[in-house]
């Protein structure tokens, strides 16, 4: 009885497990296939490996300016909005002011703006400045579009330091502005961490704006490259694949980051001292 | 994928801050114009770039904006025409209506799945725990960008693995089917595409609230008699319903506002069948170059959206209220 039902719960979870797991599967085994195993009617399962399509895929005119790009536009958008949150997470955290229910409002708001529905309008206003096909643009739209949850995830993290801490600190002599730099800051470190490479997977994977923002290919970022890829391409699968999981790695990689995210710790190991 | 911003923020926030901000003995919090200048560049960006991308879209939908106006700079204003011209074109309510059936259908699988595929994590062994979530997160973590590609590949016409795995099946045919000739048929593929990359987000989360309650509870209610139907209504359901409650409306939303997938995958064709509110108005404004009614569509489409959000907000405030 016990193990008939451990059977059919552990059946269950390897035919899910396979299914989730086949189209990423299928993705990273597509771009390590010769073309022949890719163009073929019935799908190999078994094949040896090749990087021809990444040598393909990478040959491609232009794609180091977008893999340059899409860098600039997510590391610039993401520091800017570290910078800017963590002033008003800190504002809204520990400092009693009028206004704060609403801008904490208007952060959760914000925070669920419908950017897609925007677009045609963002494309508008961007002509008008004559900002089109500017990386400086982009930027600052996925700063924008990364900011309420960084003020909000912030907000979370700088509540977690004890009061107590800062304030012995400014009884031991230090300002405000020194309390927080020596004091709050380093605890903040997991917070930067977590907020910052959220902000990361929000701006690389970024698709619409770019798409009416920055039609120029020299302007373009890999989410971009990589939609128009096939248009470009035709059925050249194997190559499409290989830019495909290229373009995954840097995702994958900051998600087994945040899997590692280790929170609250540091303060409660610092007032139990 | 959509980045969760949701799962964000830990909530880390401890004892210090709860309780209500009363006057503490020996500080005063500081008032006075410090905070102010804190929050000051947070405020200017967003009002610069969203809100005034929320007030020129309101503006612009009461404009005559085509591409002679876009080219010789000039406002022309239409009073509510461009309103009366959507509200009158069978177009629309296609989209209205099918925006709906899409988001509903997206809705209940997502949900339904994903509360089954949680409690069978809170049920398994350690070790196949660990494969499934693995899975789980692994299709989680793909860009939206890279599984609308991969899925064009898995669903092609001539050398698509899912034509292939149904004629060797006995389904002879879908040999060479092409999913991309109807709207109804595309739709079908982005909510398989949209379900599988959300399932992971309700799922864990699902499971990780199941492990915060007691296993007590459940021995109680199993030593009593009840059926395992009978503990997930009476018990279960009731203690994460809020974790319910916001996780459907955060869907609906999400759901609601989807671009990338339906626009990547078949740029709302064919003839325009798959479009859903924000793809139609996208596509109204960049490809006809009718940016008044495009900014028409995109103020009704927020007007639904804000109906959706109010009763989000309504929740979170419930949950979040000794926080703020």
């Amino acid at each position: 009885m016990r193990n008939a039902r451990k059977l059919w719960l552990n059946g269950t979870a390897v035919i899910l497990s396979a299914l989730f797991l086949f189209p990423v599967y299928w993705m990273f085994s597509t771009s390590f296939k010769s073309s022949t195993d890719v163009l073929t009617d019935d799908p190999v399962f078994l094949f040896t490996p090749t990087f021809d399509h990444y040598e393909t895929a990478t040959a491609v005119e232009l794609f180091w300016t977008y893999v340059g790009n899409s860098f600039i536009v997510t590391i610039g958008a993401v520091l800017l909005a570290l910078l800017v949150a963590l002033a008003a997470s800190y504002a809204i955290a520990r400092m009693q002011f009028r206004g704060r229910r609403g801008m904490v409002l208007a952060v959760m708001m914000a925070q669920m703006a419908p950017w897609e529905i925007l677009i045609i309008v963002v494309y508008l206003n961007a002509r008008d400045l004559e900002m089109l096909n500017s990386l400086l643009t982009l930027t600052l739209i996925y700063f924008v579009m990364a900011l309420p949850f960084s003020i909000w995830t912030l907000r979370g993290f700088i509540a977690a330091v004890p009061k107590e801490l800062e304030e012995s600190a400014m009884i031991d002599g230090c300002n405000r502005a020194q309390a927080f730099f020596r004091v709050i800051f380093p605890l903040l470190a997991p917070g930067l961490m977590a907020t910052s490479l959220f902000g990361f997977i929000a701006a690389w994977n970024e698709y619409a704006m770019v798409l009416v923002l920055n039609k120029d290919p020299e302007a373009a970022t890999l989410p971009l490259w990589l939609t128009q890829f096939q248009t470009n391409f035709g059925n050249d699968w194997g190559a499409t694949m290989a830019a495909s999981t290229m373009f995954t790695v840097p995702v994958l990689i900051v998600f087994v980051l945040l899997q590692r995210r280790v929170t609250g710790g540091l303060a409660a190991g610092a007032v139990k001292g | 994928m959509t980045v969760h911003i949701e799962d964000a923020p830990p909530d880390v926030s401890g004892a210090t801050s709860k309780g209500p901000p009363k006057r503490r003995t020996g500080r005063r919090l500081p008032t006075g114009w410090v905070p102010y200048l804190l929050i000051l560049p947070s405020i200017a960006a967003l009002v610069a770039v969203l809100g005034w991308a929320l007030v020129q879209n309101l503006i612009i939908s009461f404009q005559e904006f085509g591409r002679r106006q876009l080219i010789s700079r000039t406002t022309e204003w239409a009073g509510l025409d461009n309103y009366r011209t959507i509200l009158e074109d069978e177009r629309f309510w296609d989209a209205v209506v099918r925006t709906f059936f899409f988001m509903a259908a997206n809705v209940v699988l997502i949900m339904g799945l994903g509360t089954l595929i949680g409690l069978l994590l809170h049920a398994l062994g350690k070790k196949m725990r660990l494969v499934l979530a693995i899975s789980l997160v692994a299709a989680w973590a793909m860009p939206v960008t890279v599984s609308t590609t991969v899925f064009r590949w898995l669903f092609d016409q001539q050398l698509g693995v899912v034509n292939w795995a149904l004629s060797s099946i006995g389904f002879s045919s879908y040999e060479e089917h092409n999913w991309f000739s109807s709207g109804a048929s595309t739709l079908a593929i982005v909510t398989i595409l949209i379900v599988w990359a959300s399932v992971p987000f309700v799922a864990l989360n699902l499971y990780a609230g199941l492990t915060t309650i007691s296993g007590e509870i459940f021995e109680a209610a199993r030593m009593d008699g009840a059926s395992n139907w009978r503990l997930f209504w009476s018990i279960l359901a009731p203690i994460m319903r809020p974790f319910f409650m916001i996780t459907t409306f955060l869907e609906i939303i999400w759901v609601f506002k989807a671009f990338a997938q339906i626009y990547a995958l078949n740029a709302g064709g064919p003839n325009r069948e798959s479009e859903t509110l924000p793809v139609m108005a996208y596509v109204e404004g960049m490809s006809q170059s009718q940016y008044g009614s495009a900014a028409a569509i995109s103020v009704l489409t927020l007007v639904i959206l804000l109906v959706a959000m109010s009763f989000y907000f309504r929740l979170i405030f419930k949950q979040e209220r000794e926080q703020l």
